[in-house]
């Protein structure tokens, strides 16, 4: 079974947001910056809501959510936002094509099972996808590897090999390679720093790879 | 404590409306049916565009006094008077709330324990077998004549929550916002199972007199009471029912060696079911625990439940107990999944109990979070707040 949880805040370690003032997670602001008012969005590993919550104040959209942890679901709902438990790996096929404007992926996609049946099928229920991942290729996880020859480990990924849900790391190079593979169109993309904004070195070049300690891209289907 | 002497219909507290006069309420089974009453209760108050009115359906051996201060019957509090009242949940300074007596019941909806208009007597096994489409459209018709077009919330646990499914999938249009709670799509094997245990228990009382009793002046009370206790167990669960009785003797230090309730559990469940022969008609029993049996949303869509909900607007708040085994999750699940595949607003939550079945009508501050949420969330965007 794939996590998909509310740990993603505490991996990324970066400041939650204040609830009354309507501000979000920085990673998760860029993220609702790519999404376009009045649109019909599915957040997959909402967590507790904030995003969604923040899509629904914010941009009217139709927002619904897919949540692992029980406890994410139920403060989801009590926030009036429609979220069911379930899980990426296998709870995405019951949704029809097309059903989204959006499918948000936003630091699951290494928790998952099968990435690439993941990454197909949130093209095949949202026109576009939008998904966020831990680069792997950043300078410091490079640095554990080739100095420390420990695997990495860091305020943003905190958890040991041995107990962590992420189980298949991607690099940003990585990503693009299985985007091309996968004949994906990259309408956007972008890498963030430690704290989560954004950091301009260009898409997804060598540097930004070194670099940026995650990445996050807006994909759509070809044709 | 119940008071056992039988109200007659009339002296029942609250309203009851006869309908099917002209128009009469085609059953699934044919039977064009009527005229026949319907009890219900009203709280709260509607507003000028009738756009506040919740409907809350009531389980198997429920009834319309939801949130009365006292049941005319059992001189108990409404059943859910920890989600509908003023300031609760459901608020009825804010909703009007309806609750109806279910056809086929035994609080003064027409019912197998009423007299039958062609013979002048009970109509006993001569009432028709009903449905949990009947009693949804026997509800429709309470909903018309009250001028009602759609419902803000159809809200109801156990065979409440088959009406509410009911409700969104025959009258899509009418339901803006539904809760099923602790209830399926489809009654299980397992569920049909016991409900056959209990009807048998029943039938096997010979105060039953193959369905006469009420001519016969007798009631079927042992056979109800064994029905009611086995029913009982199921809406539980083996961590409760350890945690409040365990092992513990009732009343003596040591086992008597004899077939005395001993135990507390024992105590217990003969306290379950004489109370409930108070208040409860055993056929009404046979007959709703048949519509029970017989609901399942997908059968005429040849088990493809994706269908029943197709094109529905309703906003839906799926809710399930951990330790319910009588509706799992796993049945809440699939129906969620059927919501998604139709593209419908669904939220599914799981909570966390070990109160077993029964935990819907329980203080339950997890569940009661939830449904408050839902009910708020679907209220703003109603545009009720």
């Amino acid at each position: 079974m794939t996590q998909i949880s509310s740990q993603t805040a505490a991996q990324n370690g970066t400041a939650t947001a204040t609830a009354p003032s309507d501000r979000i997670r920085v990673d998760l602001q860029l993220i609702a910056d790519m999404v376009e008012p009045g649109t019909r969005v599915l957040d997959i590993g909402c967590g507790d809501g904030e995003l969604l919550g923040y899509l629904k104040r914010t941009k009217k959209v139709d927002g619904r959510g897919l949540e692992l942890s029980n406890e994410g679901v139920r403060n989801c709902v009590a926030q009036g936002l429609p979220v069911m438990q379930g899980d990426a790996d296998r709870d995405l096929h019951d949704y029809p094509n097309d059903a989204f404007d959006y499918a948000i992926l936003s630091q699951t996609l290494q928790a998952t099972n099968r990435p690439r049946e993941v990454l197909a099928e949130l093209l095949r229920i949202g026109r576009k996808a939008i998904v966020s991942f831990p680069n792997f290729g950043h300078w410091r996880a490079r640095f554990d590897l080739m100095f420390h020859g420990r695997m990495p480990q860091n305020p943003n990924l905190p958890i040991m090999w041995y107990e962590t849900p992420n189980i298949h790391f991607c690099t940003v190079r990585d990503f693009v390679a299985l985007c091309k593979d996968m004949d994906l169109i990259i309408e956007r993309s972008m890498v963030l720093n430690e704290s989560g904004s954004k950091v301009s070195l260009g898409s997804h070049s060598n540097l930004a790879n070194f670099f940026g300690n995650q990445a996050l891209f807006m994909l759509s289907k070809k044709g | 404590m119940s008071i056992s002497a039988p109200l007659s219909r009339r002296a029942l507290p609250g309203h009851q409306i006869v309908l099917g006069e002209t128009d009469k309420l085609r059953l699934d089974s044919g039977v064009d049916f009527g005229p026949f009453t319907l009890a219900y209760q009203t709280y709260g108050a509607l507003n000028a565009n009738k756009s506040n009115a919740v409907l809350v359906c009531h389980a198997l051996t429920g009834d319309q006094y939801v949130a009365d201060d006292v049941h005319p019957i059992t001189g108990k509090e409404g059943w859910w008077r920890a989600i509908v009242g003023p300031g609760k949940i459901i608020d009825t300074e804010k909703y009007f709330v309806i609750c109806t007596n279910v056809i086929g019941g035994c609080l003064g909806s027409t019912g197998p324990k009423e007299t039958n208009p062609e013979t002048g007597k009970p109509w006993g096994l001569d009432f028709p077998v009903i449905t949990i489409a009947d009693m949804v459209r026997a509800q429709a018709m309470l909903i018309d004549h009250m001028g009602i077009d759609t419902l803000f919330a159809v809200i109801g646990g156990s065979m409440g929550g088959m009406q509410v499914l009911e409700w969104c999938k025959s009258f899509p249009d009418r339901v803006f916002a539904a809760a099923p709670i602790a209830t399926s799509y489809r009654h299980s094997a397992q569920n049909i199972a016991f409900h056959e245990v209990g009807r048998q228990a029943v039938m096997a009382d010979p105060d039953w007199c193959g369905g006469n009793y009420l001519l016969e002046g007798k009631k079927p009370a042992r056979g109800l009471a064994v029905a009611r206790m086995t029913a009982h167990i199921t809406y539980l669960s083996e961590p409760v029912l350890h945690r409040k009785f365990g092992r513990k003797l009732q009343n003596r230090g040591a086992i008597t060696y004899s077939f005395d309730h001993d135990f507390q559990v024992e105590s217990y469940l003969r306290h379950q079911g004489k109370s409930f022969v108070d208040r409860f008609d055993a056929n009404s029993y046979l007959y709703i625990t048949r519509a029970m049996d017989y609901f399942d949303l997908s059968v005429e869509f040849d088990g493809r439940l994706a269908e029943a909900f197709r094109g529905s607007n309703t906003r839906f708040c799926i809710i399930s107990f951990s330790s319910d085994w009588c509706f799992t999750t796993a049945e809440s699940r699939r129906l969620a999944h059927a919501l998604n595949a139709a593209s419908c607003n669904v939220s599914c939550v799981e909570i966390e109990s070990d109160k077993g079945h029964d935990a819907f009508l329980l203080d339950e501050p997890d569940f009661h979070m939830v449904l408050s949420g839902f009910i708020q969330g679907a209220a703003e965007a109603r545009g009720l707040n």
